[in-house]
């Protein structure tokens, strides 16, 4: 590999004549402020794993103040299955010294502190880690030249760790230029000198800090597709029109604005309408409205605008009328932390509203998963005439993987408003058929047009106070629920089929899930793991799973509440009366690590040998030898 | 209760009459108002002669509210004080629809007052009627935004000490661009304000105030000559040149709607305001759209997703 202006070697330096190391993964932590421009080398980090096959996955905080304050970006990459951010980093990237102070006990022993000289001065008796002292600001600022001040700061920690790791610099001067394309021709020169400026500063300053990714296994079956790279949020706004969504409404609120930010842009093209609404009351009903003229809407909202919307989700299940809620979970309870993730939302998606509300939540498990359960939720509205909540959290909202492209000329689906003429005999609210709504627009051969309404009614849509109706429609509109549970695929299930434990994961708890699994496993213990990603209905069959089990680990990031156990946990002992349910619960506002996982299991499964060895920090693959 | 056994849809083109628009009885009390305002409403219908399948009369919570039940259109009863935003989703989900949304002063002005104003603002191409009786009716008796200082209710029995809202002047100011105010007592004044309220190119709204027998007996009489009451109606300019004209009310001008809207009770009944340049929400978005399609030379839908994940390789 060559440097795009490789740097003539100077007579006489030391340089490197190390062949570099062979890696499986790596875990980097970017530790600056917002305004440094560290989510941008993420993200061209984590676009290039893309583009070279790789897996990667990152990990994201970002203040909840307007502009400033300290920021971390995360990007774990590598060869095979990424299923965590990581627990520890491998390399630190110190901007500053409150980057160093508050993020050196990530670093696993062995592993890489990269700091910023002109800011940062290190504790010197450490030699837990390998020590790279480099003048980021100063080395930027002498290649950019005295104008740009220290902006590129980001692009030259780019270069450096594009040589370190030997990552594909033609890949990534193609991704630099296509970022900044119709930009400013000076930005991309800058940035590009930038990144050529750390790009050589290893060669004459590292000795011996150079590693390779191992070769892909050609073995392993690939789509053939390409992979593409986004985030959770996006990933959730395509899947919607993917699934035929051309109408929402909504109301700004972190973690979900960028749902709404992303489907009022694009909406459009496609014939659309997504409308920005006075609050999130009016974002609701607009979508219950647009919903109404036969097009399944969305709206979508964070916890406390959920709280808000529930009085409306309760009419959509009086009314039959088909809607997708999202919901990005956050901190809470109120405005608790709007920019961390929780998963405290569960029962609030299931229960929040007055009355008898039988209705779905589903969850996805990581990025690529938030496009397919954007699309299923929109079908099972559809199907079923119900509100849908889509359940995700903060943490996968902004979290970036590269995944294969969806096989959209199978996927995408034509959404046709049906306003042909209904029959004589068409009843809005049939008791013995799933509700199908005649849009306004259609004929009714009856000439008696249906009313769709929030009081109970018989099968025309008239008012009605017969209590023999009211148990009637209240058991039509749970059967209907119940039915699509019997459809429902039996969750993915992993490991051994019986044994001590089964670990049990919903929502974005699914990659730190699969390691602890393995961690536990190779412990000897028996083990399985099974996520659920119908979070209600729940599938059948579970109890039969269960039973097989010595202990049944609930994990979530909740808290475990009067009675002890989490949100899921709750609901599952109430489902399967399963006195071996326990619960591994956090309200830290960041994603589980698969170490807290691991020794979650070993406490509840009283294994002493097992929790001892999550307290040991296992070496970083980037240790000297 | 209408019978499960229907008769056949009239044919298209069979003039739409009040006995094919006849629902639900209402379950109003007797001497209600709003029978009067439904009254009209057929006649609005009968009149306007829209395909029947096109026209949507949709309503929030109250007395009121329950107007979709007794008109054979498509419909719908949502939630309190939401009707308004339901209703530009309708609107603004299929453009050839006309839409109508009922409400009471409870609905209108108290929960629902913020969606009014939005509503209003973004000029959603709808028309909604405010039945105003000054009470909460279906609630039995509690003060509600539009009753007059002194007024006796289960909320106040001292009677009301709170300031009423001005129904004129908000609607004037949340920037609705048809405004008009009319009497149950006067069916063919109210036909012809909801006439043109449908007519109307936006968000039209028409305050109707609408007595409660029950709750509020003789609220409106300050404007019913045969109680002994003063019915002014709103001389429009007729831009005839005559003298005469230069006294008479331009609709367009704001400034002389809200000195309408400020003259003492019980104040002139007609069109306040009427703005017939501003740009519907409707057409706005449609706008949004066609510019889209031409930057994307009306690429399908799938092809359009297929290049936007392509940049994301």
């Amino acid at each position: 590999m060559v440097s795009p202006n490789t740097p003539e070697t100077p007579g006489g330096t030391e340089r490197s004549s190390v062949a570099p190391r062979s890696i499986k993964d790596v875990v980097i932590r970017l530790a600056g402020n917002s305004q440094d421009g560290i989510q941008a080398v993420g993200g061209f980090l984590a676009r290039l794993a893309g583009r070279s096959e790789q897996d990667v996955m990152t990990y994201m905080t970002i203040p909840s103040t307007i502009s400033g304050g300290p920021s971390i970006f995360q990007v774990r990459m590598g060869t095979g299955d990424i299923l965590s951010a990581g627990d520890r980093a491998d390399m630190l990237v110190a901007f500053y010294q409150h980057s160093y102070d508050a993020h050196v006990s990530s670093l696993r022993p062995g592993g890489v502190l990269l700091y910023d000289s002109d800011h940062v001065k290190p504790v010197e008796e450490d030699r837990r880690f390998t020590s790279v002292a480099c003048p980021i600001t100063s080395a930027t600022v002498e290649a950019l030249g005295g104008t740009a001040k220290d902006k590129g700061k980001n692009m030259f920690v780019l270069g450096l760790i594009a040589r370190i790791f030997d990552l594909d610099v033609a890949k990534l001067t193609t991704l630099i230029r296509e970022r900044f394309a119709g930009k400013n021709e000076d930005i991309v020169r800058n940035a590009l000198l930038g990144f050529d400026a750390g790009y050589a500063w290893p060669q004459n300053n590292l000795r011996d800090l150079f590693y390779r990714f191992e070769a892909i296994d050609q073995a392993v079956a690939r789509s053939g597709r390409p992979q593409i790279t986004l985030d959770g949020n996006s990933a959730i706004a395509y899947g919607f029109i993917a699934a035929g969504v051309r109408y929402g409404a909504g109301y700004p609120i972190t973690p979900w604005s960028s749902i709404m930010e992303t489907l009022r842009t694009e909406l459009p093209k496609y014939g659309g309408i997504f409308v920005q609404c006075e609050d999130e009351i009016a974002s609701i009903s607009t979508a219950l409205g647009f919903s109404y003229t036969g097009s399944v809407a969305i709206t979508g909202s964070a916890g406390p605008g959920l709280s808000l919307k529930m009085e409306a989700l309760s009419w959509a299940t009086m009314a039959e009328m088909p809607i997708v809620v999202v919901n990005v979970q956050r901190g809470g309870p109120s405005t608790g932390m709007p920019t961390n993730v929780e998963q405290s939302d569960l029962m609030q998606a299931i229960y929040g509203s007055h009355g008898d509300t039988p209705r779905v939540v589903l969850a996805p498990k990581n990025v690529e998963d938030c496009f397919y359960t954007a699309m299923e939720a929109v079908r099972i509205a559809r199907e079923y005439s119900t509100p849908v909540l889509l359940l995700t959290d903060q943490g996968l909202s902004s979290r970036i993987e590269a995944f294969d492209e969806p096989d959209l000329p199978k996927l995408m689906i034509d959404a046709k408003v049906d306003r042909s003429e209904r029959s004589a005999d068409f009843k809005p609210y049939p008791l013995d058929r799933v509700t199908r709504h005649a849009p306004a627009g259609s004929r009714i051969a009856s000439g008696k047009y249906p009313t769709v309404t929030g009081l109970e009614h018989d099968e025309l849509g008239h008012p009605t106070g017969s209590p023999k109706l009211h148990a009637q429609m209240n058991a039509k509109r749970r059967e209907k629920i119940k039915a699509l549970a019997a459809t429902l695929p039996a969750p993915e299930h992993s490991g051994e089929a019986e044994g001590d434990v089964l670990l049990v994961t919903w929502g974005s708890n699914w990659g730190p899930g699969r390691e602890a699994l393995a961690r536990v496993q190779a412990a000897g213990i028996k083990g399985g793991h099974m996520h659920i990603r119908h979070v209600h209905p729940l599938p059948n069959g579970l109890e039969a799973v269960f039973a097989r089990y010595r202990r049944i680990v609930v994990a979530e990031l909740n808290d475990e509440g009067v009675y002890g156990f989490g949100q899921l946990a709750l609901m599952l002992r109430a489902r399967l009366a399963n006195p071996a349910i326990v619960s591994v619960c956090k309200t830290d506002g960041l994603t589980f690590k698969v170490s807290e996982l691991v020794a979650g299991i070993a406490r509840h499964i009283g294994h002493a040998a097992l929790l001892e060895s999550v307290g040991t920090a296992r070496p970083s693959p980037l240790a000297a030898r | 209760m209408s019978s499960a056994v229907a008769t056949p849809h009239a044919p298209a083109g069979t003039p739409l009459t009040k006995k094919i628009l006849t629902a639900d009885h209402p379950t109003w009390c007797p001497g209600c108002g709003d029978f009067a305002v439904l009254a009209s409403f057929y006649r609005v219908l009968e009149k306007l002669q829209y395909p029947h399948e096109k026209i949507v009369t949709f309503a929030g919570i109250g007395c009121s509210s329950r107007f979709p039940y007794f008109v054979n259109t498509h419909g719908g009863h949502f939630i309190h004080g939401r009707a308004l935003p339901f209703a530009a989703g309708i609107s603004l989900g299929n453009d050839e629809l006309h839409v109508f949304v009922f409400g009471g002063d409870g609905d209108g002005f108290s929960i629902g007052g913020n969606h009014l104003t939005h509503t209003a603002r973004k000029n959603v191409r709808l028309t909604y009627v405010i039945m105003d009786n000054s009470v909460y009716g279906l609630t039995k008796k509690q003060t509600s935004p539009t009753s007059p200082i002194g007024f006796k209710s289960k909320t106040d029995p001292w009677g009301a000490i709170d300031q009423p809202i001005n129904p004129m002047r908000t609607l004037l100011n949340s920037g609705a661009t048809f405004v008009a105010r009319s009497h149950a007592t006067q069916v063919n004044h109210m036909t012809e304000m909801m006439l043109r309220a449908a007519r109307h190119d936006g968000f039209s709204v028409v305050e109707i105030l609408s007595e409660c027998v029950e709750f509020f007996e003789g609220a409106f009489d300050a404007a019913v000559p045969r109680k002994g009451g003063t019915w002014t109606l709103i001389d429009e300019k007729k831009n005839d040149h005559s003298p005469e004209d230069a006294q008479r009310h331009d609709p367009t001008d704001e400034v002389a709607a809200f000195k309408l809207a400020g003259q003492a009770w019980p104040g002139a009944f007609g069109v306040f305001y009427e703005n017939k340049s501003r740009a519907t929400k409707n057409a706005l978005e449609a706008d949004l759209i066609r510019k889209a399609k031409e930057r994307t030379k009306g690429a399908a839908d799938l092809a359009l997703l297929q290049s936007t994940f392509a940049k994301m390789r």
